[in-house]
């Protein structure tokens, strides 16, 4: 696989951004690990961030800065890929602002969705996402929930051909509509597929994510903490004596080592309005990550709890 | 969205508890001084209710109108919408309200009995939670008093107020009681999806007005 020269100039902007930011905030990290996207070649750092709910914070300028915080560690940290939806509420425009105040990271990977009933409003609702981010164009934009899929679909494969916008994709999340979901990745030449897949919720081991690996589409997992619950029931609980073997050093880099290191899993989009907790989730993106046999250990731990 | 009925409110519920308490600390200074006049208009409604002149139902209804008619802009449509787009539903809902009690007071549909019945003093008695003691559940349950629930500033002591005023009247009136009792259970589950302490305060006071209701209508039929 070969890497574009768009690709080549993000990965060097993250790598740089990285290190710039990471001096400013007193700590530098080795970039994260990274996995090609199966159509380009580009490379994805293995933790990206969602937006649902925690960006959501409407007009208030405390939570926005913080939010911009957030968004700067992510930086900071190496990481690319920022997710969003039309349906979030006002995480369009707080993360445009967090672009905004940070000055526009080059490395950005702008993911966003099309959601909306009529497939002739598309059109009109994507240009209003992208006005909110404040960029000139959306990396990947996905069919949210596939709702009007096929008119959407239409519409985002036009945008692509016509070189306004790189990745198509459709999205799922808890478990729902995967008959429908792996018809639509078998006939359609999709770049990406979103949906939820954590240590307890795996169905999409069966077939979703044996498809997408054949057919060469890049996976986001969304869900990695089943929106927090996973951690809450986990907290109190000690890390196994050999999670030290993986380099986790709490439940937020166990759960997401395990999702990241699944073959077919390009990234996973954990949310938080935290910087420690960022900082704790992008460290799952480092080596060393688990092996078949420790992920059989991984979930015969958490099963066990 | 399909198979929306397989969702838990939880799921699609799409800000935190934080940011929805917030919602209210910004919205205070934003409307003040509004929580005077909203608060003198409470007053008034509460003194109208134990005086019982015989213009009271008008100038009642005028009030309620006006606070219903506030909290669809100022609440819903300014401050709530761009967190959650179903909000702009419940502004017209409370707007709708406002139109009803405009037009149920232009009409002289609300009245209230000489003779004081239980529902009439069940219904002050919300009435008087509603502007003083509903308030302080927030910072009872430790939030910050700047994000205060006041009548006729924020959804929930607006419709428990109207709904005290409802069930004070001489007459039930349904078309009036829809849209709160509604927002009982609206508010009950958004409350209940965020583990709320005071999430069936609501839908409780709801199902006694409704109670009450029920039980009057039926007395007269």
């Amino acid at each position: 696989m070969t890497l574009s020269r768009r690709s080549l100039l993000a990965s060097l902007a993250a790598l740089g951004g990285s290190v710039l930011l990471g001096r400013r905030a007193g700590f530098a990290q080795a970039a994260p690990l990274t996995k090609p996207m199966p159509s380009s070649g580009e490379a994805l750092p293995l933790i990206g961030f969602g937006s649902w709910i925690t960006f959501n914070v409407g007009e208030d300028p405390v939570a926005r800065d913080a939010c911009a915080e957030v968004m700067g560690a992510f930086f900071a940290e190496g990481g690319r890929m920022i997710d969003s939806s039309p349906m979030y509420g006002s995480a369009q425009e707080v993360i445009g602002y967090g672009l905004a105040k940070l000055g526009h990271p080059p490395a950005l990977f702008a993911a966003d969705k099309v959601w909306i009933g009529s497939g002739d409003e598309g059109l009109a609702q994507i240009e209003e996402s992208r006005a909110h981010w404040g960029i000139p164009r959306f990396d990947l934009l996905q069919v949210h929930n596939l709702l009007a899929w096929e008119e959407h679909l239409e519409t985002l494969f036009a945008m692509k051909a016509a070189g306004k916008l790189r990745y198509v994709g459709i999205t799922t999340s808890h478990g729902r509509r995967h008959k429908e979901f792996e018809a639509i990745m078998r006939e359609h030449p999709l770049d990406f597929v979103q949906l939820t897949y954590n240590i307890v919720d795996r169905e999409v081991e069966q077939r979703l994510l044996p498809l997408a690996h054949e057919k060469a589409i890049a996976v986001i997992a969304n869900r990695p903490f089943q929106q927090g619950a996973l951690i809450r029931d986990l907290q109190g609980q000690a890390l196994p004596s050999w999670a030290a073997e993986i380099g986790t050093r709490n439940w937020a880099e166990f759960l997401l080592k395990f999702i990241v290191s699944h073959q077919a899993v390009t990234c996973a989009i954990p949310a938080t309005s935290k910087v420690a907790h960022m900082r704790e989730n992008m460290a799952a993106a480092r080596d060393p990550l688990p092996d078949e046999a420790m992920r059989r250990r991984m979930i015969a731990y958490v099963e066990e709890i | 969205m399909s198979a929306w009925w397989t969702y838990r409110l939880s799921d699609i519920l799409p800000f935190s508890p934080q940011t929805y308490y917030r919602l209210f600390e910004l919205h205070n200074p934003a409307v003040w001084p509004a929580q005077l006049l909203a608060f003198a208009a409470g007053l008034a409604i509460l003194a109208l209710l134990i005086s019982r002149p015989p213009w009271a139902g008008r100038t009642i209804a005028l009030l309620l109108a006006a606070t219903w008619a506030f909290v669809a802009w100022s609440y819903f449509h300014v401050r709530y919408a761009p967190l959650n787009w179903a909000a702009v539903y419940s502004a017209y809902a409370f707007a709708a309200e406002a139109l009803l009690l405009v037009l149920s007071g232009a009409l002289g549909r609300i009245t209230f009995a000489t003779p004081w019945p239980l529902a009439a003093k069940t219904g002050s008695g919300i009435v008087l939670f509603a502007l003083f003691l509903q308030p302080l559940i927030g910072p009872l349950f430790g939030r910050s008093w700047s994000g205060v629930e006041l009548f006729g500033i924020a959804p929930d002591p607006t419709v428990l107020a109207t709904l005290g005023v409802l069930l004070a009247a001489e007459r039930m009136r349904w078309e009036l009681l829809a849209i709160p009792l509604t927002w009982c259970a609206v508010t009950g589950a958004t409350l209940w999806a965020m583990s709320s302490p005071e999430a069936l305060l609501m839908p409780a006071t709801g199902l006694l007005a409704l109670a009450l209701a029920l039980s009057r209508s039926l007395r007269k039929a």
